[in-house]
């Protein structure tokens, strides 16, 4: 009957104000990135002057820090959408948290990508076993651990409850990882690295790294809004065709 | 400026176009992906709600 | 209620006994974990005392991982778990007597075993005694913790590289206090702190991780 369309839409009630808001959000935000960016790396690369020190090694904070620090952000955003989902049951906390994974994937494997090309030159190795590497790598697995388990069960709500679960977990644990990982890294090494000592910022290097933090908060939005269409759809496109074998 | 002594950045070119050039890459990968995959899901949808309207001899309502 | 409970203990540890050769499994992984690290880096005594720690406590990590497997799975399949999380008795409590008699089956042998491989890698009996310490301390932690990534994985095929995959992020600060306690015995440390947050740990994951089991289970059964 003319239920076909309605049961999907009331059953996803807030994805339908959800849906179009994102059609608006999208464009803005994307463009925004792109804009934001380009002035950013304009600053970064022909603004800001050459580091005595590390020379023009440095310049890679410009993408690195503003990954490392989505790689957080995003994970811990994650984590409140879990927490919603799981308590007051809102399907579109379980779609946004869902859509956040692979992007703070994506941004934890750029992290890690350029923390270790930067730490060729300015350290003379790709990867040492410090607290911020050694960290960062443990939440690319709970990333990979979240998104794991939310495929592997076939039963959508029961996928959407048990990682939900797991994010809040993981959330809990971000600190003991981070806390115990510095302590064994003061037992086991003498000196730690640390990044940002030596290179005194001025302000082209500082606007430019605001404005790439920026960029990439309002590329993670279009991407992860997106996104979160797709799964509405995807889902919305189960509950028709389930709809319609029942109704047979 | 010289273009290849920009793109040389002082010895450390392969480190910093290595890292914005992957970044770059990946978040237009991604980029692509989620929209391909939104516009795919939005034309299985009407098709099928399509479908499903003449198998019911209703019109689309709505 | 206390003796349904014991029945509870006794039901596992019988089954347990029953089906033997999961327990040599999960045994002979340790056994051959560990001596597999001499084979694969070098017979140098020294370097051995130093990995000696880090070799002995990743392969008692990967052992507790494989033993997870059957905590839930059988159970799971002959309706026997339902029937428990019905027990007029709190879930929480019918699984943390579940997960000690899974322990005392499955972590105290490799426990009562850690003082061979010690003596394998060249230990001192202070380090030997020092490490079975921290494996008795550390490993209960292992399970507790561990439980949680098999209640959320319960009943998926061919779960084991994502429970392993869910839980190493767990075990790293439990690795890192166990390790550390050993090798800074080797070098003359005071070993007071890491065994205060061993103990601490185990205290928390006592009390908060039955009941993040509970929770597990009660979606993944919904």
């Amino acid at each position: 009957m003319s239920g076909i369309r309605r049961i999907p839409w009331m059953k996803y009630a807030s994805a339908s104000n959800f849906y179009p808001l994102a059609n608006l959000l999208v464009p803005i935000f994307m463009s925004l990135a792109l804009v934001l960016a380009a002035i950013g790396l304009h600053l970064g690369f022909f603004v800001a002057p050459i580091d005595y020190q590390q020379g023009n090694s440095y310049r890679i904070m410009f993408i690195h820090v503003p990954a490392a620090w989505m790689s957080m952000f995003i994970y811990l955003l994650l984590a409140m959408y879990a927490v919603i989902s799981l308590v007051w049951r809102v399907k579109m906390a379980d779609i946004m948290a869902y859509s956040l994974a692979p992007t703070g994937a994506m941004f934890t494997f750029i992290a890690l990508l350029t923390g270790a090309l930067w730490g060729r030159p300015t350290w003379g190795t790709y990867w040492i076993w410090d607290a911020r590497l050694t960290s960062e790598l443990l939440l690319l697995f709970l990333y990979l651990g979240y998104m794991g388990l939310y495929s592997a069960i076939p039963d959508r709500q029961r996928a959407s409850r048990a990682a939900s679960f797991l994010a809040i977990v993981g959330a809990v644990n971000v600190p003991i990882i981070y806390f115990s990982v510095i302590w064994w890294n003061t037992l086991h090494q003498g000196s730690s690295f640390s990044v940002s000592s030596g290179a005194s910022m001025t302000d082209a290097m500082l606007y430019s790294l605001l404005l790439m933090v920026f960029a990439c908060w309002a590329y993670t939005i279009a991407v992860v809004l997106r996104r979160a269409q797709a799964i509405i759809l995807e889902r919305k496109k189960v509950a028709l065709w389930a709809s319609q074998i029942s109704k047979k | 400026m010289d273009i290849a002594e920009f793109l040389h950045m002082g010895g450390h070119g392969f480190y910093i176009w290595g890292s914005y050039g992957t970044a770059l890459f990946l978040m237009i990968v991604e980029g692509v992906w989620v929209f391909k995959r939104r516009n795919k899901a939005k034309k299985e949808l009407e098709r099928m709600e399509a479908d499903f309207a003449r198998v019911d001899g209703q019109g689309m309502n709505g | 209620m206390h003796k349904m409970l014991w029945a509870l203990f006794n039901r596992d540890m019988t089954l347990f006994m029953q089906r033997k050769q999961d327990v040599v499994t999960v045994l002979g992984f340790f056994l051959i974990a560990v001596a597999l690290f001499p084979l694969g880096i070098s017979s140098d005594p020294d370097l051995l005392r130093t990995i000696a720690p880090g070799a002995i406590w990743i392969a008692a990590l990967f052992s507790t991982v494989l033993a997870l497997d059957r905590l839930f799975s059988e159970d799971l399949d002959d309706g026997t778990l339902e029937q428990q999380m019905l027990m007029p008795v709190p879930i929480s409590l019918m699984l943390l007597v579940r997960l000690v008699a899974h322990w005392v089956i499955t972590s105290l042998p490799i426990v009562l075993l850690a003082p061979l491989m010690g003596l394998q890698f060249g230990l001192a009996f202070n380090e030997i005694a020092i490490l079975t310490l921290s494996l008795l301390i550390g490993t209960p932690i292992l399970v507790l913790l561990g439980a949680i990534g098999a209640a959320l994985t319960v009943g998926l095929k061919s779960s084991g590289g994502l429970v392993t995959l869910l839980l190493l992020p767990l075990y790293v600060p439990v690795l890192i206090l166990g390790t550390s306690a050993v090798s800074s015995t080797m070098n003359g440390v005071d070993v007071t702190a890491h065994f205060s947050l061993l103990g601490a740990a185990l205290i928390v994951s006592l009390v908060l991780s039955p009941f993040a089991v509970a929770t597990a289970l009660k979606i993944t059964l919904d």
